[in-house]
C-alpha cells in the first residue's frame, strides 16, 4: 500500500476512535462548563456503559440498539446517583476537595466493578458479523458504521437538546453564570443533576462502541480513553459542545497517524504532546473564548 | 536566637525518632514487612512535602509529580547499577536532572493557570514514562533489573529529615514568602516586586528536584524498576496525600504520606477490598474534612511551640536586640 | 522647578475596540500629591494600572525617574521604586498582617536559597531586620496590635489601611493609592486624608491618588487631573478645575 493509501485507512480508523472520545468528551466539557470540574470518574462511567451493555447482550440475548439504549439509561442514572452523592454536598467546597473526591469516586467504580464482574478482561460478542465495505479500495467495516452513525445520530439530539429546548436553555444559563440563573428562577442543581446524566448517557455510548470495536472490555478500561478525552475536550476548547466533538475527532485522526507512520508505543505521547502544545499556543482551545481577570 | 532554638528541638524529635525505629528494626520487633514500609513512608514524605511546595505553598496545580521521580529513578540506577557510582553521587545528580527537567518543563506551563496547568502536568509526565519505556538502554518496558539495594533505612530517613528541614526554612524565608504570596494573589504579589515567573519556576524546580531524591531512594529499595510505576494514578497518590495532609502545611505532608502509606499497607491482607476501601474513606474525608489533616496549620503553631518562636519586640529587647536600630539589629 | 519623576506622553490602551484610556499625558514632580479624579468608568484605574506595568500600552511612553518603564514588568517597576494599592482591596488574606508586609520587603533581601535553607549568612540580619521595620510599619498605621491577625478578619477601614502599609513597605518614591478612602464613613476618611498629608511630610513621599469623590481630594492635592471616557478633560490646581466647565458638565450632566 502506498503512502496515500495508508494514509486515507488511517484517517478512517482516526475517524472512529476519535468519535468515541468525542462521545466522552462531550460528558467532560459539559461538567467542566458547568461547574469546572475535572471528573475524573467520568471515563469510569464509559466503563459502566460498556459492562452494562455486554450483560444486556450477553445474559437477555438483546440485540445492540436495544442494548445500548438500556446502557444508556442505567448510567444516566448512575451518573446523577454519582453527583447527588458525591459531587452536590461538596458544592461550595473548595475545588481541590471536588477533584480529589472526583479521583475517589473514579477508585471506587474501577475497584468495585472489579470486585462484581472480576479482573480479568472479557469478550464482547461480535455485533455485527463479518460485515466489511470495500469503497475504492478503502475498508469501512460494520464496527465503524455503527459508530458512525450512533455517534451522528447522539450529536444531532444533544445538539437539538442543548439548542432548542428549555432544559438545554438552562443549561447554557447555569454554565454561563449559576448565580444570575439562579435568580431567574432556575433551579441549578437541578440542571447540573441533568448534565451529568447527559454526560454519563453520552459517555456509556461511547463504551458500548467500544467494545463492538475492540471486541474486549475490563474494568480498568476507562482509565485511559477518559484522560484522552478530557484532552480532547481541551483541545476543542473546554465548555464547548461543538468543541469537544472536533477535538475528539481530531485527537483521533492524529493518534491513528502517529500510530500507521510513526510507531504505535508514541500515540499516547502524541495525544498529550499536542495537548501541551495547544495549551502553550492557544490554551482556550479551538471553540474556547479567552478570559482575563480584572484588575 | 529562637528560630533556631526550634529547629534544635525538631533535629533532637527527629533524631530520638530515628534511634527508636533503628533499634526496633536491629531487634527485629520491626519486621521486614513493616520496615519496607518505613523506607515507603520516608519516600513518600519527600514526595508529598515537595509536592506541597508547588500545589500548597506556590499554588500552582501540578498533577505530574510522578514524572520527577521517573526521571530520578532512572538517572540515578544507572549511575550505580551501569556506572559503578557511589550511590550519594547518584542521589545528587538524580535531584539534579530532575530538578533540571522540571525547570525545562516549568518555563514554558507555569504560564497556565489553574486545571490547564494540572493537566499540561500530567501530559508531560506522561511523555516522560512514554519516553523511557521506550529507551532500551534503561531496560524499556519491561523494567530496569540488577540494582544495587542501597536504600537503607538511615538512608530513607536522614534524606527526608534532610528534605523537610531544607523546605520548612525555605517557605519560612522571604524567598518562600513570595512563593505564597503569588498563592494569595498573584496581581499583588507582582505589585510587591515579586517576580512571579521566577518564583514559579524556582518553586517547580526544587519540588521536581526533590522528587528525583525520592525517587533515587525509591529505585534503590527494590531490584527492579518499572515505567508504569511512574503514571499518573501515581501522581494522583502524592496529590492526595499532600490534601489529605493539608495545603501548606508540612506537618500536613507529613501526616498525610503516614496516613496514606500506612492505610495502603493495613489493607494489604485484604486485596480485593484494598482500593474500594481506600476510595470510600478519601471522599469521607473529604466531605467531613475538606482542608485536610493540618489545612495551613504546622505543628510549630500549637501552644508549646508558639512560647518557643514568640518574636514581638520586647521578646527581642529580652534578649538585648535593640528594636530601635533599624539598620543591623542581628545579634544571631 | 522640581524633577519631573513620572512623566506619560500620549499613552492609549485599546481594548478590544474600545479605548480605555486615550492620549493620556502626565507629569509628577518630586513632592507633590496630584489628584486623579473622574466618573466611574473613566479609566482611572485602567491609567493606574497603565503607570504599573499590569497592562502593556497600546501607544505612548511611561518615563519613571527618567528611565523609560513603558512595558515593564509590574515587580520591575516596583523595583525602581513605584507602588501602589488597589481599589478593590488585594491583600494576602490567609496571611498574617505581619506576614503581609514582609512580603512587600522582598527587595530589599539579599541573602539567597542556601543561605535561607541553612539559616546561615545574611539570613538572620536580615529577617531581623525586616520583622523591625515591619512593626514599625504596623505601628504608622495603628495596626501593630494586629500583627498577628489573619488579613482576612481585619475590619475594612483597616484591610485599606494595611495595603498603604504594604505598599511603603516596598520603599516607593512615587504612592499610587486607588480610591483609599472608598466604602470608608466620614471620619475614617478624613483620618485617611491625615494620616496621607502626614506621611508626604514625614516620608517626602510623592503621591498620586486616585479619587470618585471630587470634594474629598480638593482639600490636599495640589494638582489634580480629570478623567472622562478615557479622555484627560482638564487640568490644574483644585480651583481651577472647580470652575471648568468641562468637569462641571461630566459631574453634575451638561445639556449638551
Amino acid at each position: 500500500m502506498d503512502f496515500f493509501n495508508v494514509f486515507v485507512q488511517q484517517i478512517i480508523n482516526g475517524v472512529s476512535l476519535g468519535s468515541i472520545y468525542a462521545l466522552i468528551a462531550l460528558g467532560y466539557t459539559m461538567v467542566y462548563g458547568i461547574i469546572k470540574l475535572i471528573n475524573f470518574a467520568h471515563g469510569d462511567i464509559y466503563m459502566v456503559g460498556a459492562y452494562v451493555s455486554f450483560f444486556a447482550v450477553t445474559m437477555a440475548n438483546m440485540s445492540i440498539v436495544p442494548a445500548l439504549l438500556i446502557s444508556m439509561v442505567v448510567t444516566a442514572l448512575l451518573g446523577m446517583l454519582v453527583e447527588r452523592l458525591a459531587y452536590a454536598p461538596l458544592r461550595h467546597a473548595p475545588r481541590i476537595s471536588v477533584l480529589i473526591t472526583a479521583i475517589g469516586m473514579s477508585f471506587l467504580l474501577e475497584y468495585g466493578s472489579m470486585y462484581f464482574v472480576s479482573p480479568t478482561p472479557r469478550t464482547f460478542p461480535e455485533v455485527m458479523g463479518n460485515l466489511a465495505y470495500n469503497i475504492g479500495g478503502f475498508v469501512i467495516n460494520g464496527q465503524q458504521l455503527l459508530i458512525f452513525a450512533i455517534t451522528t445520530i447522539l450529536m444531532i439530539i444533544l445538539t437539538y437538546v442543548v439548542q432548542k429546548t428549555k432544559v438545554g436553555q438552562a443549561m447554557r444559563a447555569v454554565s454561563f453564570d449559576t448565580e444570575t440563573a439562579q435568580l431567574m428562577g432556575i433551579n441549578a442543581n437541578r440542571i447540573i443533576n441533568f448534565t451529568f446524566g447527559i454526560g454519563s448517557a453520552l459517555a456509556a455510548a461511547g463504551g458500548v462502541l467500544v467494545g463492538v470495536y475492540y471486541n474486549s472490555i475490563d474494568p480498568l478500561m476507562g482509565i485511559m480513553p477518559g484522560l484522552k478525552a478530557f484532552v480532547a475536550a481541551v483541545f476543542g476548547g473546554i465548555g464547548s459542545i461543538p468543541g469537544a466533538m472536533a477535538g475528539g475527532i481530531m485527537l483521533g485522526v492524529i493518534e491513528a497517524l502517529v500510530s500507521g507512520f510513526i510507531s504505535s508505543t508514541f500515540r499516547d505521547a502524541a495525544a498529550f504532546a499536542i495537548l501541551i502544545l495547544v495549551l502553550l499556543f492557544r490554551p482556550s482551545g479551538i471553540f474556547g473564548k479567552a478570559v482575563r481577570e480584572k484588575v | 536566637m529562637i528560630e533556631r532554638k526550634v529547629d534544635a528541638l525538631l533535629a533532637v524529635v527527629g533524631l530520638v525518632l530515628f534511634a527508636i525505629i533503628y533499634g526496633l528494626i536491629e531487634a527485629d520487633v520491626i519486621g521486614p514487612f513493616w520496615k519496607l514500609n518505613i523506607i515507603i513512608i520516608c519516600i513518600n514524605v519527600i514526595m508529598s512535602v515537595s509536592l506541597n511546595l508547588i500545589n500548597g505553598y506556590t499554588g500552582q496545580f501540578s498533577l505530574g509529580h510522578a514524572g520527577f521521580m521517573a526521571v530520578g529513578a532512572y538517572v540515578s540506577v544507572v549511575l550505580t547499577a551501569k556506572l559503578h557510582l557511589p550511590f550519594a553521587v547518584a542521589i545528587l545528580v538524580a535531584a539534579i536532572a530532575a530538578g533540571f527537567v522540571g525547570f525545562l518543563i516549568g518555563i514554558p506551563t507555569l504560564r497556565l493557570n489553574g486545571d490547564y496547568l494540572a493537566i499540561a502536568t500530567l501530559g508531560l509526565c506522561e511523555i516522560i514514562r512514554i519516553v523511557i519505556m521506550n529507551i532500551n538502554y534503561v531496560g524499556g518496558a519491561a523494567g530496569f533489573t540488577g540494582i544495587p539495594h542501597y536504600t537503607t533505612f538511615t538512608w530513607a530517613f536522614l534524606v527526608m529529615l534532610a528534605t523537610l528541614f531544607f523546605i520548612k526554612n525555605f517557605v519560612n524565608s522571604a524567598h518562600g514568602r513570595a512563593c505564597i504570596a503569588i498563592r494569595e494573589n498573584e496581581i499583588a504579589a507582582e505589585a510587591m516586586g515579586v517576580k512571579i515567573v521566577n518564583y514559579k519556576v524556582l518553586a517547580f524546580t526544587l519540588g521536581a528536584a526533590f522528587a528525583g531524591v525520592a525517587g533515587a531512594l525509591f529505585a534503590h529499595s527494590f531490584y527492579i524498576l518499572m515505567p508504569g510505576t511512574f503514571s499518573f494514578l501515581q501522581s494522583f497518590n502524592y496529590l492526595i496525600m499532600v490534601v489529605l495532609g493539608g495545603l501548606g502545611s508540612i506537618t500536613g505532608s507529613i501526616a498525610g504520606a503516614f496516613v496514606v502509606t500506612g492505610i495502603s499497607a493495613a489493607l494489604a491482607g485484604v486485596p480485593e477490598f484494598r482500593m474500594i476501601i481506600y476510595s470510600i474513606i478519601l471522599i469521607l474525608l473529604m466531605f467531613y474534612r475538606p482542608q485536610g489533616l493540618f489545612g495551613y496549620v504546622e505543628i510549630t503553631n500549637l501552644p508549646l511551640f508558639r512560647y518557643l518562636k514568640n518574636i514581638s519586640p520586647e521578646a527581642k529587647k529580652a534578649m538585648g536586640i535593640d528594636t530601635e536600630d533599624s539598620g543591623k539589629g542581628g545579634k544571631a | 522647578m522640581a524633577e519631573s519623576i513620572l512623566k506619560c506622553s500620549n499613552v492609549s490602551i485599546v481594548f478590544g475596540g474600545l479605548t480605555a484610556v486615550d492620549d493620556f499625558n502626565m507629569y509628577i514632580n518630586e513632592g507633590e500629591l496630584i489628584g486623579l479624579i473622574g466618573p466611574n468608568g473613566a479609566g482611572k484605574t485602567t491609567a493606574f494600572n497603565l503607570l504599573t506595568g499590569v497592562y502593556a500600552p497600546t501607544s505612548g511612553t511611561i518615563e519613571f525617574c527618567g528611565e523609560n518603564v513603558t512595558g515593564m514588568k509590574p515587580s520591575d517597576i516596583t523595583a525602581r521604586g513605584m507602588a501602589r494599592t488597589f481599589q478593590n482591596i488585594r491583600l494576602f488574606s490567609e496571611l498574617s498582617v505581619l506576614d503581609n508586609v514582609k512580603i512587600a520587603f522582598h527587595k530589599h533581601i539579599r541573602y539567597n536559597l542556601l543561605e535561607a535553607a541553612l539559616r546561615i549568612g545574611r539570613y538572620m540580619e536580615d529577617e531581623i531586620r525586616t520583622d523591625i521595620e515591619a512593626h514599625k510599619l504596623l505601628k504608622i498605621f495603628g495596626l501593630d496590635d494586629l500583627a498577628g491577625e489573619t488579613a482576612k478578619n481585619l475590619p475594612y477601614g483597616a484591610q485599606r489601611r494595611l495595603e498603604i502599609a504594604r505598599a511603603l513597605a516596598t520603599g516607593p518614591k512615587l504612592l499610587l493609592l486607588d480610591e483609599p478612602a472608598a466604602g470608608m464613613n466620614p471620619q475614617e476618611t478624613q483620618d485617611l486624608m491625615n494620616l496621607i498629608a502626614w506621611l508626604r511630610k514625614e516620608f517626602k513621599m510623592t503621591i498620586l491618588l486616585i479619587e470618585h469623590d471630587m470634594s474629598l481630594v480638593m482639600g490636599i492635592c495640589e494638582r489634580i487631573y480629570v478623567l472622562e471616557y478615557g479622555k484627560t478633560i482638564a487640568m490644574g490646581g483644585p480651583a481651577e478645575i472647580q470652575k471648568d466647565p468641562h468637569v462641571i458638565r461630566a459631574y453634575l450632566g451638561g445639556d449638551d
